[in-house]
């Protein structure tokens, strides 16, 4: 199943981790990022235990330390804004390397950062062994709106669809000798935006009307069923369950 | 009492239908139209001349302004729209449109599904509808990786895998390069099915269906032997239909289907 669909997320391999059932995957990734959520900031070294047992997962499903570490600079745009709050938070000041932090602040920051990259190595762990389809069925299991999961499946499938139309019109705009190059010509990206979405819009109807002729009656017929046995969701909820041990003693304590 | 002869309704019946857009634009001016179980028909028209619509009748996406469908034997109406939709496997033009899920499998067990059938027998219906086209090894793949005759390919199975009684097609052969062109026709004519194709491709109508008709304007002004429709040159002309350049009906045998 799904051989070729190669996403870029998605890094292809077999481990216990992969041949979970993606439901609960998803279950797992979320109990674990609310434990992490609602750990006191204060507790740091429970943070570098919920690091290890991330660390733990990742050698399971023989993910390279290397192509985790890689994804997470995702999170850079908040790294910098956590960087910012000890010069910008009100509060008793200190000296670190001579400089003049606030302690709130560097609290506040130290929050953002353990938390933030503890739920984006969560999350990068989830994409990189599921595939895209199967969290799909996951979220349909996990009785997640359909109509939210209908849109989602819709978007994997008429992305490159769109960007390639998009793509197209711009190789038609080049060819007439229009180079975007600065304020003024956003007006044209602009209704070129503007026609990429009424075309979309209009695919959109031809879809629905190829559904409907296909029997659509406004929920999906599921084709697939993923069932998990207890054994599964016992691995799978070994992650969540020993966070929020975790958790508990950085409470008690 | 006359003893009717033909126990088997023909697959497609079309009488007296007329249909106006809301908009108050009429397209169709009393279709009449009788396709028998088996037989292959094109549709051939000039742009506008009501084709879509009259498709788009055919399992009830618009409803008849006046007159009737029936589908072997069943009036289009919404009390059996499921049935019909499943009798009636219409192709659309643009692959893209028609094939809407993750994976080839998913999409063409789509249909089936959504008329109830789950797991081995949903199964065994996806890999004999893929097999009647050939792309059986590409049930795993999504449809963006395919070619653009692929993808085709896997349109036509995915209505096939209802077991529709009247196979219609809207321009199968556009944006084909000439082996995918014949590699559908093949397709096309191996399969025990009734088909109504809409076309411009004259020569693939005059290829693959022994009878053709020309809708214009709303009514349908011609239904005989396609090769005689075809080499009826003022005919042809009345109704904007223009044969390729070079191209002469009269040469090519038809072993009539």
């Amino acid at each position: 199943m799904g051989a070729g669909h190669a996403h870029k997320l998605y890094r292809h391999g077999h481990s216990p981790v992969h041949d979970l059932p993606p439901h609960c995957k998803l279950a797992a990734v979320f109990c674990f990022v609310v434990v992490v959520v609602s750990t006191p900031r204060e507790a740091v070294w429970a943070f570098g235990l919920y690091a290890l047992l991330i660390a733990g997962v990742t050698a399971l499903a023989r993910i390279p330390a290397g192509f985790l570490l890689g994804r997470l600079l995702i999170e850079v745009p908040f790294v910098a804004f956590a960087l910012l709050m000890p010069f910008v938070v009100p509060g008793e000041q200190t000296h670190v390397l001579g400089l003049s932090v606030s302690v709130p602040g560097l609290w506040g920051a130290w929050n953002v950062l353990a938390k933030g990259t503890l739920g984006v190595a969560a999350s990068v762990l989830l994409a990189s062994t599921t595939e895209l389809r199967e969290l799909l069925l996951g979220l349909q299991r996990l009785k997640l709106p359909p109509l939210l999961v209908q849109i989602a499946s819709f978007m994997i499938r008429y992305g490159d669809v769109i960007t390639d139309e998009m793509r197209r019109m711009s190789i038609a705009r080049r060819s007439r000798g229009f180079e975007a190059s600065g304020i003024r010509h956003w007006g044209v990206l602009a209704k070129s935006a503007g026609a990429l979405f009424i075309r979309s819009y209009e695919r959109g109807e031809r879809v629905h009307l190829a559904m409907v002729s296909r029997g659509y009656r406004g929920s999906m017929p599921v084709i697939d069923e993923v069932t998990a046995s207890r054994t599964q969701w016992a691995y799978a909820s070994a992650l969540p369950l020993l966070a929020l041990a975790v958790c508990l003693v950085g409470w008690t304590l | 009492m006359s003893p009717d002869p033909a126990p088997v309704p023909p697959s497609l019946e079309v009488s007296g239908l007329a249909y106006a857009y809301p908009d108050g634009h009429q397209a169709l001016f009393g279709v009449d139209l009788t396709v028998e179980r088996g037989e292959r028909v094109a549709l051939l028209g000039p742009n506008g001349a009501g084709k879509t619509t009259l498709v788009l009748h055919l399992n009830g996406i618009l409803e008849a302004g006046a007159g009737s469908v029936r589908v072997a034997g069943l009036p289009v109406d919404k009390r059996n729209m499921a049935e019909i939709r499943r009798r009636v496997g219409i192709v659309f033009q643009d692959p893209d449109d028609q094939l809407f899920m993750p994976t080839v499998r998913e999409d063409v067990a789509f249909g089936p599904a959504a008329g109830g059938l789950r797991g081995a027998e949903l199964e065994e219906r996806v890999m004999e509808a893929l097999g009647q086209v050939g792309m059986e090894e590409y049930a795993g793949r999504p449809p963006h990786h395919l070619s653009f005759g692929q993808r085709r390919r896997v349109a036509v199975a995915t209505v096939l895998a209802m077991r529709p009684d009247i196979l219609v097609l809207d321009e199968p052969s556009s944006n084909l390069d000439p082996a995918s062109r014949r590699e559908l026709a093949d397709i096309l004519r191996s399969l025990d099915v009734t088909v109504l194709m809409v076309t411009h491709d004259l020569p693939y109508a005059l290829e693959l269906c022994g009878r053709a008709v020309i809708l214009s304007d709303g009514v349908i002004a011609a239904d005989d032997r396609t090769q005689d429709l075809l080499c009826d040159e003022p005919l042809m002309r009345a109704h904007r239909l223009e044969l390729p350049f070079g191209f002469d009906p009269r040469s090519v045998t038809v072993n009539s289907g």
